[in-house]
């Protein structure tokens, strides 16, 4: 159900995330829908609270302090005895309230298939796609023999299980087994053990039946149609709306206070407006802007306890999501470093710091997982750590989103020699057009220079390649926001979401420091130009502003390429933001920092204070 | 804003707790409501259900899954022990020559036969489990065949971190100060089987000698990252702690790196030396948070056991806080004020601040993230 402007003029959106509840004020100022305030408390899944409507509360008073603050209305209430009032009566109550959620450990399922890299990766993908957590992809060809999974069946405990394999008249036998062993493993949800736990089958439709007979009894099973029909086809649709469904059917109403949340989420005319799992909200925000705007995008959500990578890539418009469930700034920042290796976050740093201090001061951040950097240290280490878990996570993004594996693709002789095979990545940065940062780490820093620095040298992007950054975190809100109303959520997401950083121009192959790399000549919208030609390894930024374009002549030097066909000069429009233009010149496929401490920091140092990432203080 | 919701870990000298005791599985509850337990005492058990060993048969037999059912010498639900006969074939021209058979590879029972994949899943017999009390206590409440609740009164402290599995035994303060760094020669044969508290840090060589020493537990105020890594054998990647095997369990109080112990947790578990102690390492900082605990309980009449209704931790004027992040981490202060305003810290971050008084005076102000609110 949509509604306007006519019946929604004050929304409030709040996502209860593993940490904290964000909740949001969108309001229908001067003829257009704005995002006005902002609020945030713990979340409070956990005892003795137990609860996350208190979550909830605590974030929309804040929210009613700050309307009353700033509108100079000391009668604004959005609730009245701890509850929305809606609709709204004048000065009292909202429009809508809507809400994502990941508290309480987000959706966690685990997936099976036949073929682990066929079937299984399709499932994975439609529960990915859903805002799950894979636990554990189960196979029959996954090298484990029967009792072991069996063994970790059992010992999993997922909120619902996805059953996939098999193409419709496929192998029967393949799929009935791995049912016998779910079957035999009896396993049991995770929150409550006062249901059967839902399984859902969507594998070949020829063993439907078999399927009945051996999990009926046992599961909670639903059956839908072959995400898988046929190898070269992934019909995900059913099986995605299948968990969407199973989502606030169990799940939601076991964890705490969800019952009462789930009642509050509601539109103008009081009709319920479904909870929708964060990372699914944050995966339709990054679709629609691929559509709309017919570009290839990388999106990432960079969490507490998780790393989140979405894109959107081909002219079809393949959407890919992964989430690194162990790569995070808060829960698993010790993971962090426990997957990258210490040398990796210190080739960030611009200091010498004792390997001990550093290594107590992650784990720290691990038991206090609440805590921010106050001193500007801190900040450094914590965006070098970024660096590397952005970076982990968007290694693991890139060998998911791949083409169909097991397809037969018939080749011409152009693609004989190219060695590229089913299975291949999809994700190309080439011919990337935009990369979006959102979470904690890049929306909040300080300077949104810092969030250009940590998107750059995590994702290393290649070409001519935009950037930009969720303002103040609330791609979440607005992609279920987009469920009562596209029109609020675009336009919020146009003036109040999407902060244009500007773009990056990084020429790519490799040379030698100091020798000419880049010629660049642009024509800045002030009417005053840039022309330079920079060396190999280095960093220039020229500001141009959000909204603005500068007119660019672009010629790489010393064997360097710009773009996916090779070109070597581009006539081409850059947009600007509110950093501005970045050149970079340190080379990719391979991009290497140098290996002696002393030339790294010094290279550190250079590259930051031309980025003005930090105080100049610290850069000394 | 006058007031604003916090974390904090509770640490007091005086509380009435209430513990659920709860079996994995459903099963019996040994004991009724009113009952007196001892820490040590089982409450409830029950039997897990076995392994699940899958197996072939038909691949065993040489047959056909839909062939199975002509040759099968079993139903789901039968007992069955090793070497029972699961299946035979009717041999040569079916009168018995080169006849072979399958047999069962452990005790268990039947569990599933399948015509379309031929397999059969046995499982092993059942495995006892026991709930015990933990604490000493009254029951107050039986969940019928899930378990109990015990209650009782109790000094009561929250640890921020911890490794290792619940144990009791009777606290020793070996610390004279709570900035002391536990030196190994205070460790020896009396403190056999207790719970010895240490100052602000405790290093890898003393842990192994309490280890040697059979020290049961070990409350400290920070510990080193790479001790414990030495400790458990691996790096913990996310906090979610409790099933490590070391030998003993360990609580910190503080955190990691030498970080002097609370007063107030010093002082309390000083007065508390010598008394029955149930403790526990078990943390995970995620969703459904669990912090290690030390629990001490005390004599009580039924009367008492009327527990708190459960309330946020508030920040305001007056309350006392620990700073939990760089600079003067550790350090207790008094809050002065809370200005609504968003301020810029030295990173550079605008945050919401509160202005603290430190014992000296002095004054400071600094992000409401990184304070805890000391409970009483």
């Amino acid at each position: 159900m949509q509604y306007d402007e006519k019946r929604l003029t004050r929304i409030v959106a709040t996502d209860c995330g593993s940490t904290t509840t964000k909740a949001i004020l969108i309001e229908w100022v001067d003829g257009e829908y704005r995002q006005t305030i902002r609020g945030e408390a713990p979340t409070t899944v956990e005892a003795p609270l137990n609860d996350v409507t208190k979550g909830v509360i605590n974030a929309t008073q804040e929210l009613e302090e700050l309307a009353r603050l700033k509108y100079k209305n000391p009668h604004l209430k959005f609730m009245e005895n701890g509850e929305f009032v809606i609709p709204r009566k004048g000065d009292i109550g909202v429009d809508a309230y809507v809400s994502t959620s990941s508290a309480g450990g987000g959706l966690q399922m685990m997936v099976t298939g036949v073929v682990a890299a066929m079937t299984g990766e399709s499932a994975e993908r439609a529960a990915l796609g859903a805002g799950a957590i894979v636990m554990d992809l189960i196979a029959s060809n996954d090298k484990r023999m029967n009792h072991e999974k069996i063994e970790r069946i059992r010992q999993l405990r997922p909120d619902m299980i996805l059953m996939a394999g098999g193409e419709d008249g496929g192998t029967v036998k393949h799929v009935v087994e791995m049912a016998e062993l779910v079957a035999g493993a009896d396993p049991k949800p995770r929150l409550g053990s006062s249901y059967k736990l839902p399984v859902i089958y969507a594998g070949n439709k020829e063993a439907q039946q078999e399927i009945r007979n051996t999990l009926g009894e046992k599961v909670d099973l639903m059956i839908t149609d072959n995400l898988r029909p046929k190898l070269e086809t992934e019909n995900l649709g059913p099986a995605r709306d299948k968990i969407h469904d199973l989502f606030m059917e169990h799940v939601m109403k076991q964890a705490p206070g969800y019952n009462k949340l789930m009642e509050w989420t509601k539109g103008p005319d009081l009709e319920s407006v479904p909870i929708m799992p964060t990372p699914a909200a944050v995966g339709n925000i990054m679709q629609t802007i691929a559509k709309e705007e017919g570009i290839e995008v990388v999106g990432v959500d960079i969490g507490g306890a998780t790393t989140d990578v979405f894109s959107v890539f081909t002219e079809e418009h393949v959407f890919n999501r992964t989430v690194s469930a162990n790569l995070g700034m808060s829960y698993s920042i010790s993971n962090v470093l426990a997957s990258s290796g210490l040398d990796n976050i210190m080739r960030w740093v611009p200091f010498d710091i004792d390997e001990g201090e550093l290594r107590n001061m992650i784990k720290n951040k691990m038991i206090r997982p609440t805590t921010i950097p106050s001193l500007l240290e801190e900040l450094v280490l914590e965006q070098a750590i970024a660096k590397e878990a952005l970076r982990l996570a968007f290694e693991q993004h890139k060998q998911f989103a791949s083409s169909l594996k097991g397809m037969q693709r018939q080749r011409d002789i152009s693609e004989a020699f190219s060695q590229s095979t089913s299975g291949a990545t999809i994700v190309n940065l080439m011919t990337l057009d935009l990369l979006v940062g959102s979470g904690g780490v890049l929306s909040h820093a300080p300077r949104r220079n810092q969030t250009v620095m940590m998107l750059i040298d995590a994702f290393l992007p290649e070409g001519v390649t935009r950037l930009a950054v969720d303002s103040i975190f609330m791609m979440p809100h607005l992609g279920v926001l987009s469920e009562i109303s596209i029109k609020a959520a675009t336009e919020v997401f146009r003036n109040d979401c999407m902060v244009y950083l500007g773009t990056c121009v990084a020429p790519v192959g490799k040379s030698k420091i100091g020798k000419p790399a880049l010629y660049a000549k642009l024509d800045l919208p002030d009417g005053s130009k840039f022309e330079q030609e920079i060396p190999y390894g280095e960093i220039r930024v020229i500001p141009c502003g959000e909204g603005q374009v500068a007119k660019a002549n672009l010629k790489a030097l010393g064997g360097l390429v710009l773009d996916n066909d090779k070109n070597r000069e581009l006539n081409i429009d850059l947009h600007g933001g509110v950093v501005g233009i970045v050149l970079d010149t340190r080379g990719r496929r391979p991009f290497g920092l140098p290996t002696e401490k002393v030339e790294r920091i010094a290279a550190l140092k250079k590259w930051m204070r031309e980025l003005k990432a930090y105080p100049e203080h610290i850069l000394v | 804003m006058g007031q604003a919701y916090s974390a904090g870990l509770t640490v007091t000298e005086s509380t009435i707790l209430r513990k659920e005791r709860i079996l994995p599985l459903k099963g019996q509850v040994l004991v009724k409501k009113g009952d007196m337990v001892k820490a040590e005492d089982v409450v409830a058990e029950t039997l897990l259900p076995g392994k699940v060993v899958p197996y072939n048969l038909a691949n065993k037999l040489g047959v056909t899954p839909a062939q199975l059912v002509n040759y099968i010498k079993i139903k789901p639900g039968q007992q069955i022990t090793k070497d029972t006969i699961l299946a035979e074939n009717k041999g040569l021209f079916g009168l018995g020559f080169f006849k072979s058979e399958v047999r069962s590879p452990c005790d268990g029972e039947v569990e599933n036969i399948s015509a379309v994949t031929g397999q059969v899943l046995l499982r092993e017999p059942r495995i006892p489990v026991q709930v015990k009390a933990f604490m000493d206590g009254m029951i107050t409440e039986v969940i019928p065949n899930e378990g109990v609740i015990i209650e009782n009164k109790s000094a009561y402290i929250q640890g921020i971190f911890g490794i290792g599995d619940e144990t009791v035994g009777e606290l020793k303060m070996l610390a004279d100060t709570p900035d002391d760094e536990l030196d190994s020669a205070k460790i020896d044969e009396s403190c056999r089987g207790k719970i010895i508290v240490a100052g602000a840090f405790v290093r890898y060589h003393t842990i192994d000698v309490a280890r040697k020493f059979g020290v049961k537990a070990i409350i400290t105020g920070g510990i080193d990252d790479q001790d414990l890594k030495k400790l458990i054998g691996y790096d913990i990647g996310v906090a979610i702690t409790g099933h490590e095997k070391v030998g003993l369990t360990i609580v910190c109080t503080e955190g990691f790196g030498k970080i002097t112990m609370a007063q107030k947790t010093f002082d309390l578990l000083k007065a508390f030396s010598g008394k029955k102690t149930s403790i526990h390492g078990r943390t995970q900082i995620r969703a459904g948070v669990i912090r290690p605990e030390i629990i001490i309980p005390m004599d009580f009449n039924e009367s008492e056991l009327i527990s708190k209704e459960a309330t946020m931790p508030i920040l305001e004027p007056g309350t006392l806080i620990r700073i939990i992040r760089q600079p003067h981490f550790g350090r207790i202060a008094k809050v002065i004020s809370l200005p609504e305003e968003l301020t810029k810290v030295e990173s550079e971050t605008l945050v919401r601040i509160l202005v603290a008084e430190f014992d000296d005076g002095t004054q400071l102000s600094m992000p409401r993230a990184n304070v805890e609110v000391i409970e009483s």
